[in-house]
């Protein structure tokens, strides 16, 4: 049972603000991904919940109470690091008995949770073992077990599965989902996968250059991207962007490269000729409809579907990325049409997302 | 690789070994001969068995104007794992200190420790003198080594190694509630356990071969380093026990050499087994 608060969380490491304002809330049991691009300052923000950092400002409570001044060993609180960091010379036992040694635990009971954290993780025949005699895989689950085994309040996980290989991580990644659910301890776990941030948290926070971008579902964050930064952020390829301006009255979007869309889901609010950017991702673009003619870079077939590279014939146009499934047509040039239920409308000014009647 | 047998470089090679065992083959072959043979310049290069019993008369009774030599022996060895350990504790403490802790004019305090690099012992022999005279450490085993125990390379390397832990160690130490000292304990010394046995060598050899300091500081015989015997055996006049000389020389390389072998069996293993 523990709830997390942050509350106008910041970090200033000299001059160089890390983190500019975070305020979040985590419910007992939730699962929250952090997710953004390297150096936004998600460890940064892990390290302040840990207590390895104290912030510049702000307040961390965990269930309710204020922690934001106390030591690391006193917040009861666990951590998987992104190089597991375990103890090289210890055993895989003492690396998890380590921590409940020092909390003055009877032998007995190390032995009990160490073992019962063993049997979870499919370690049981490799206690004896030293690091460096295992593998990646099996390193990063001692590195869990050395959480599991504290009983925390709180689970932080710092990239943890981005020093495995594909295979291993789409395993480890389910397995940590798995766990997490079972044990039901809050968790904050920080990735700059995507697949990660899609699949593995409840919520997830969208980070940006020391900023909240968005805090949603991942699937809401999908959907509906907060701005720009996200809609491009979240997804692969990346969102295609392509300036247009508002017009009927903010019933429609005419695109500089000619055709004007209609919107499906309602006007936006704003003067005509507003400067909107208006976001369509590469599934969404239609082959073979002459809506837009698109000068083809670079074919590259996935198999089961295809990427297409071009860009639009006017001069300094930007790349644009185009998902087919199946093979795609040897051309030069493809007509390609946008599917105006799945467009994003951006304020080109702003960057941030404008909402029908917004 | 080559496989063909490079003549030359085997040669250049076997002329080093001979340029650096002879010598010593021949203090092992002298001493066991006739002292006046030696005077005369008639060294055999082949040891004479006859001469054995000279080591254990030389070891128990000592020669003329001498302390025994075992009684040398363990006052050496005794000072040598003093300065070694001695300057492996306080070097791994302000090293841990210098890299672990911020604290106000930490960076002083390591410059400062950097600059004695350029004092040496000989340089600052007077002060130190005076120093251990006021405390009355003169003419007393304390006196022999406390002095060398302060060590700026020592507290440099041991920087370096410490430096070369992980953060991610010392923060899942430190989550794991493990304070400072059990931190130095449970993690530092056992991961840095090579470096401190390659480093225990160096610092043995060193305080086996002290010269200088044990002459000023102790006059008293009884205090004798087996360096110190040495020349008192060799004197200045011209009739010299050549042979219990180069008995006590032979005798006097047996600990430090023991020493190398024994850790350096144990530093190489930990070198190679160990993480990078
Ligand atoms: N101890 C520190 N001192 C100075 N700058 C730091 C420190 N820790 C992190 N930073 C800076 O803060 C920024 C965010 O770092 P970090 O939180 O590690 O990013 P992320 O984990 O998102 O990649 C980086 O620009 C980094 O250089
Ligand atoms: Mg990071």
């Amino acid at each position: 049972m523990a709830t997390l608060e942050l509350n106008g969380l910041r970090k200033r490491f000299g001059d160089t603000q890390v983190l500019r304002q975070i305020d979040l809330s985590l419910t007992d049991g939730e699962m929250l991904v952090i997710v953004g691009a390297s150096g936004c300052g998600k460890s940064t923000l892990l390290r302040l919940v840990a207590g390895l950092e104290t912030p510049t400002a702000g307040t961390v409570r965990l269930d309710g109470r204020d922690i934001t001044q106390l030591d690391p060993s006193a917040r009861d609180i666990a951590m998987v690091f992104q190089n597991y960091a375990l103890y090289p010379h210890f055993s895989v036992f003492d690396n998890m008995a380590y921590g409940l040694r020092i909390r003055g635990l009877s032998k007995a009971a190390i032995q009990a949770r160490v073992d019962a954290a063993a049997a979870m993780l499919g370690l049981g025949d490799l206690l004896t073992r030293k690091p460096r005699q295992l593998s990646g895989g099996q390193r990063q689950r001692v590195a869990m077990g050395r959480a599991i085994v504290r009983e925390p309040k709180l689970f932080l996980f710092d990239e943890p599965l981005s020093n495995l290989d594909a295979k291993l991580r789409v395993q480890m990644r389910a397995e940590i989902r798995r766990l997490q659910r079972r044990l039901g301890i809050t968790s904050l776990y920080v990735t700059h996968d995507q697949v990660e941030a899609m699949t593995l948290g409840d919520r997830l926070l969208v980070m940006h250059e020391g900023r909240p971008a968005q805090l949603a579902t991942p699937m809401e964050v999908f959907e509906q991207p907060a701005d720009t930064y996200v809609a491009s952020f979240i997804g692969a390829p990346a969102m295609n962007f392509l300036p247009a301006i508002l017009t009927e009255h903010g019933a429609a979007a005419r695109l500089d490269a000619g055709p004007t869309i209609r919107f499906t889901d309602g006007p936006r609010a704003g003067p005509e000729g507003m400067a909107l950017t208006l976001g369509i991702r590469p599934e969404h673009l239609t082959v073979g409809d002459p809506q837009l003619r698109v000068q083809v870079d670079l074919i590259e077939p996935l198999g089961s579907e295809t990427l297409i590279h071009g860009h639009l014939p006017t001069a300094g146009a930007p790349p644009m990325v185009i998902k087919v499934a199946g093979r795609a047509p040897a051309s030069e040039a493809i007509a390609v049409g946008i599917q105006a239920e799945h467009l994003h409308v951006f304020n080109r000014e702003t960057g941030m997302r404008k909402a029908p009647g917004a | 690789m080559n496989r063909k047998p490079d003549y030359l470089t085997h040669a250049v090679l076997a002329l080093g070994v001979v340029l650096f065992a002879l010598p010593v083959w021949l203090v092992l072959a002298g001493s066991t001969q006739e002292s006046e043979a030696i005077t005369r310049g008639d060294l055999s290069l082949i040891p004479h068995l006859s001469g054995l019993p000279r080591y254990w008369q030389v070891l128990t009774e000592g020669t003329r104007g001498a302390e025994p030599v075992w009684h040398m022996l363990a006052i050496s060895s005794a000072m040598a794992l003093c300065i070694a350990l001695g300057k492996i504790t306080i070097s791994i403490l302000s090293a841990y200190a210098v890299v672990f802790f911020r604290f106000p004019l930490r960076k002083l305090a390591f410059w400062s420790i950097f600059v004695t690099l350029m004092l040496p012992v000989e340089v600052r022999i007077i002060p130190t003198y005076s120093v251990m005279a006021q405390f009355g450490l003169i003419n007393t085993f304390t006196g022999l080594w406390v002095p060398l125990i302060a060590s700026a390379t020592a507290t440099l390397l041991f920087r370096q190694v410490f430096v070369a832990i992980p953060d991610e160690l010392v923060e899942a130490a430190r989550m794991d509630g493990a304070g400072p000292l059990r931190f130095l304990r449970d993690i530092v010394i056992p991961v840095s356990g090579a470096n401190i046995a390659a480093l225990f060598v160096i610092l043995f050899v060193y305080g086996w071969n002290q010269y200088l300091w044990p002459l000023l500081v102790a006059t008293d015989p009884s205090l004798d380093t087996i360096v110190i015997g040495l020349v008192k055996m060799i004197g200045i006049d011209s009739d010299t026990d050549w042979a219990a000389v180069m008995a006590t020389a032979v005798m006097a390389l047996l600990p430090p050499v023991a020493v190398v072998v024994l850790m350096q069996r144990w530093f190489v293993a930990g070198l190679t087994e160990g993480e990078k």
